[in-house]
Formats: C-alpha cells, structure tokens, sequence
C-alpha cells in the first residue's frame, strides 16, 4: 500500500502536520493498518525533496511543523489515482502453492489438506464479520476495508471449493487425471 | 442447553443399487440463541440436513430433538403442530403466496394453529415492523422487491414464539448488499434466543454464524471452533 499517496491525498484537503497526517491517515484506514510516526516522517522527507509537499519553515521535523501539497504533488496524485494496480501477474501465492505441491504427494489425502485451510479462512471471516455485526461503531471507511478482506477472502474459499471438485471429478474420469499429471506452472509468481 | 439435537441421523433413499446414503450419522446440536451454518457443495445433503432437522422429513436412522423431545415418538400431527409454533423456515426462492399480502402472509402460520385473525395480524404486523417492513405490510410480493420479500419470508419465520429457524440459501439470487441484510436480521433473531440452521455454499454468509460446520458426502467433517475476538486482526499489523 502506497503511504506516500495516501499522505498526499489527506494533504490535498488542506495543509497539516505530521502527527495529525498519521491519525487521519489510520481513521481514514478503519484503524486496520497502524503506522508509526517515523514512516510518517520518512515520507514527509522524501515527498518534500521530490517537490511534492511543501513544510514551515522550521528546521526540524517535529509535531509543529506543518505540510502542504504542491501542484506536481496534486498532479502525482492524480496519476495514481488513475493508474490501475498491475494485477496480470499472479502472486506468488503460498496456498496455491501448498495445494500444487498436496496433489503431487502420493498417499495424501488432499481433501483434508484443503479442508484445513478452508476452515482457517472461514474463521478469519468470521472474525472480519464480527465487525460488521455492531453497526453503530461501524463507519464507510472502515466498511469498505472490511468488506474488501470478506471478499477476498470469500475468493479463496470459492477456489479451495473448485479445487475439490475437480479433483473429484478427476477421480471419477481417469483418462483426464490430474494429480500425477499435473504440470507445475512455469511461471508463478512474477511479483510481489 | 440444546434446542435441536441430531442424534446419529442417517438419511437413505432409494434401495439396492439406486440407494443413495444422502446423510451419514450425523451430530449436530443448536443452542438457543445460537446461529449455526453449515456448508457444503451441492448434493452434500446440507439441504436433506435441514428438512430433517426442521422435521419436514423423518431420519431412517437416529433421533432429532426439538426443544428437549423426541420427535420419533410424536405424530404427524404433533409434528405439524410443533412446526407451525416453534419452527420457521425461509427458502432460497422466498415461498410467499402471491395471492396474500405481505402481512397476510406472515400472519397465516399464527391464524392455522388456531390464532384469530385480528391478533395473528396485529403479530404479523409487529414482525414486519421490526423489519421495516411495515410500509409494505399491504402490498403483494409481486409489488415487492427480491430484498423486502425475503424480509418478509424471514417475518413470517419468527413470528409468534418461534424458536428455530431453518434457513436454506436464505440470500438465493440477492446481491451482497441484501444478502447481508438477511444475515443480520437472522443474526437479531437468534441474539433474541431464537435457535437457528442455516445452510449454504455462501462463505460470507457462512461467517455471521458463531459455528460453521462443513458437511461432505452426508458426513460433517469438520467445523470451526470458538475464534478469537475481532481484534486480533487488528492487532498484528507489523507497524504497531
């Protein structure tokens, strides 16, 4: 997740300083992604040498000091915005890898193997779901991060769930088997 | 203690080589005030589960209890008495008669066990208000969206004193948004002690229940057990 926007779009509603920039910015985040105050800084610095903030004219970082977006820092934002995450590679996702390798293993019960995972994830939702329930401490922000986690989540299941079906219908239709016959991909997990 | 109980239910139709074991001694037990769900793929008999345990259908094998009695020695009359008082059922497809009104249809389970009509309508009404529903109280379900006519269905499974509800698919073909609002209101019926079963292939859905028990080829094989507190999620972000 990209802090440094993040800290420039908070600043493109009006100057702030530092320590306010860190709360807004974990309000703004449902309290779902702390941050400590140092980052905030490092960013600040950073930002401020690319000529994307402007600062007080004081010398030291410190809670008084005050932060402004510039015009290239407004336009930075813009194009980021705008700019869609790279999202055409797959990652290089542990559990898919852990269910590749389950069905190269003889005498595994790979049912189980993803039985143990779904029912791990299912209680990560619940736990996610336990937030929604209290809707009165239950802000947009928040809403949207938890709903994002849910639906993610929910992806995973679906596919552990596909998996098992078509390993079942392996089963059942020999001439198309898969688990000995399954080639790794040449390729997993270009990023991340 | 128990509102339901299944005791080693096992389910079979058909016989000799067209037999099919649709469940297989199957325990399961439902506290008041507890939501349950339980998932499976299709054809893994969560749906045969629920009628069971609604007692819509009889087990070929085990006991199912409701509220502290065995319905194996009740008669079909008692059955259909004990449903129409303390079971509710909602179905993927809502099941509301196109012919009554909303109110009418919530007001029905309460008018056949005997209630008159005045006060089985003034409870029907109670129920849809408590759903906010109360403005569609007089409109049909075909003047009714998907949303509010499940709204509707789940009134008419908790009015009165109901004490189970069974819900199949309850979110059928809603979108996220509704399928949620269903969720909640089966969630508020149980905080009101209300026992209840619903079964899904849903994992969002799944996760409003306190238990999720997965059911494959008419065997529970697992379910989750008593998560941790929501804030261990929040917890372990790197950057505390």
């Amino acid at each position: 997740m990209s802090v440094r926007h993040a800290l420039l779009a908070l600043l493109s509603e009006g100057p702030k300083y530092g320590l306010q920039l860190r709360h807004e910015f974990e309000e703004r985040t449902g309290d779902v992604w702390p941050l400590n105050v140092g980052q905030v800084y490092t960013t600040l610095q950073r930002l401020e040498r690319d000529g994307l903030v402007e600062s007080d004219d004081t010398e030291e970082a410190g809670p008084q000091k005050g932060f402004r977006i510039t015009a290239p820092g407004e336009w930075e934002l813009d194009q980021w915005l705008r700019t869609p995450p790279d999202l055409s590679s797959p990652p290089r996702d542990e559990l898919v890898i852990k269910v590749l390798v389950a069905l190269r293993l003889p005498g595994l019960d790979v049912r189980e193997v993803i039985q143990v995972h779904r029912r791990y994830v299912v209680e990560v939702m619940q736990q996610w779901t336990r937030m929604k329930e209290d809707e009165a401490h239950f802000d947009l922000n928040f809403a949207l991060v938890v709903d994002a986690e849910l639906f993610r989540l929910d992806a995973v299941v679906r596919w552990l769930d596909t998996v098992e079906g078509r390993i079942k219908r392996a089963s059942v239709e020999p001439l198309t088997s898969v688990p000995n016959g399954l080639p790794l991909p040449r390729r997993v997990g270009a990023r991340r | 203690m128990s509102f339901l109980e299944l005791r080693q239910v096992s389910k079979t139709y058909g016989t000799g080589a067209n037999e099919v074991h649709a469940l297989r001694e199957v325990n399961l037990a439902v506290d008041a005030g507890a939501l349950v769900a339980v998932m499976g793929p299709s054809g893994s008999g969560k749906s045969t589960l629920l009628t069971i345990a609604g007692s819509l259908e009889d087990p070929t094998d085990g006991q199912v209890h409701i509220g502290g009695i065995d319905l194996s020695g009740m008669s079909r009359d008692d059955k259909a008495r004990l449903r129409r008082r303390s079971v509710g059922y909602v179905f993927q497809d809502f099941n509301l008669l196109p012919g009554l009104t909303a109110v009418e249809n919530v007001s029905l389970p309460l008018e056949l066990d005997g209630l008159a009509a005045r006060k089985a309508k003034a409870a029907g009404l109670a129920a849809l208000e408590e759903l906010g529903l109360a403005d569609r109280a007089d409109h049909y379900p075909d003047q009714l969206s998907g949303g509010e006519r499940q709204r509707v269905a789940i009134a008419r499974a908790v009015v009165g004193d109901r004490r189970l509800l069974m819900a199949d698919e309850p979110s059928g073909a809603l979108d996220s948004e509704n399928g949620e609002a269903v969720m909640r209101l089966v969630l508020a019926a149980c905080r009101r002690g209300v026992a209840a079963v619903v079964v899904t292939h849903d994992a969002q859905l799944a996760s409003w229940a306190d238990r999720v028990v997965f059911i494959r080829d008419g065997r529970i094989v697992d379910q989750t057990t008593a998560a941790v507190g929501p804030d261990a999620l929040l917890a372990r972000s790197p950057n505390q």
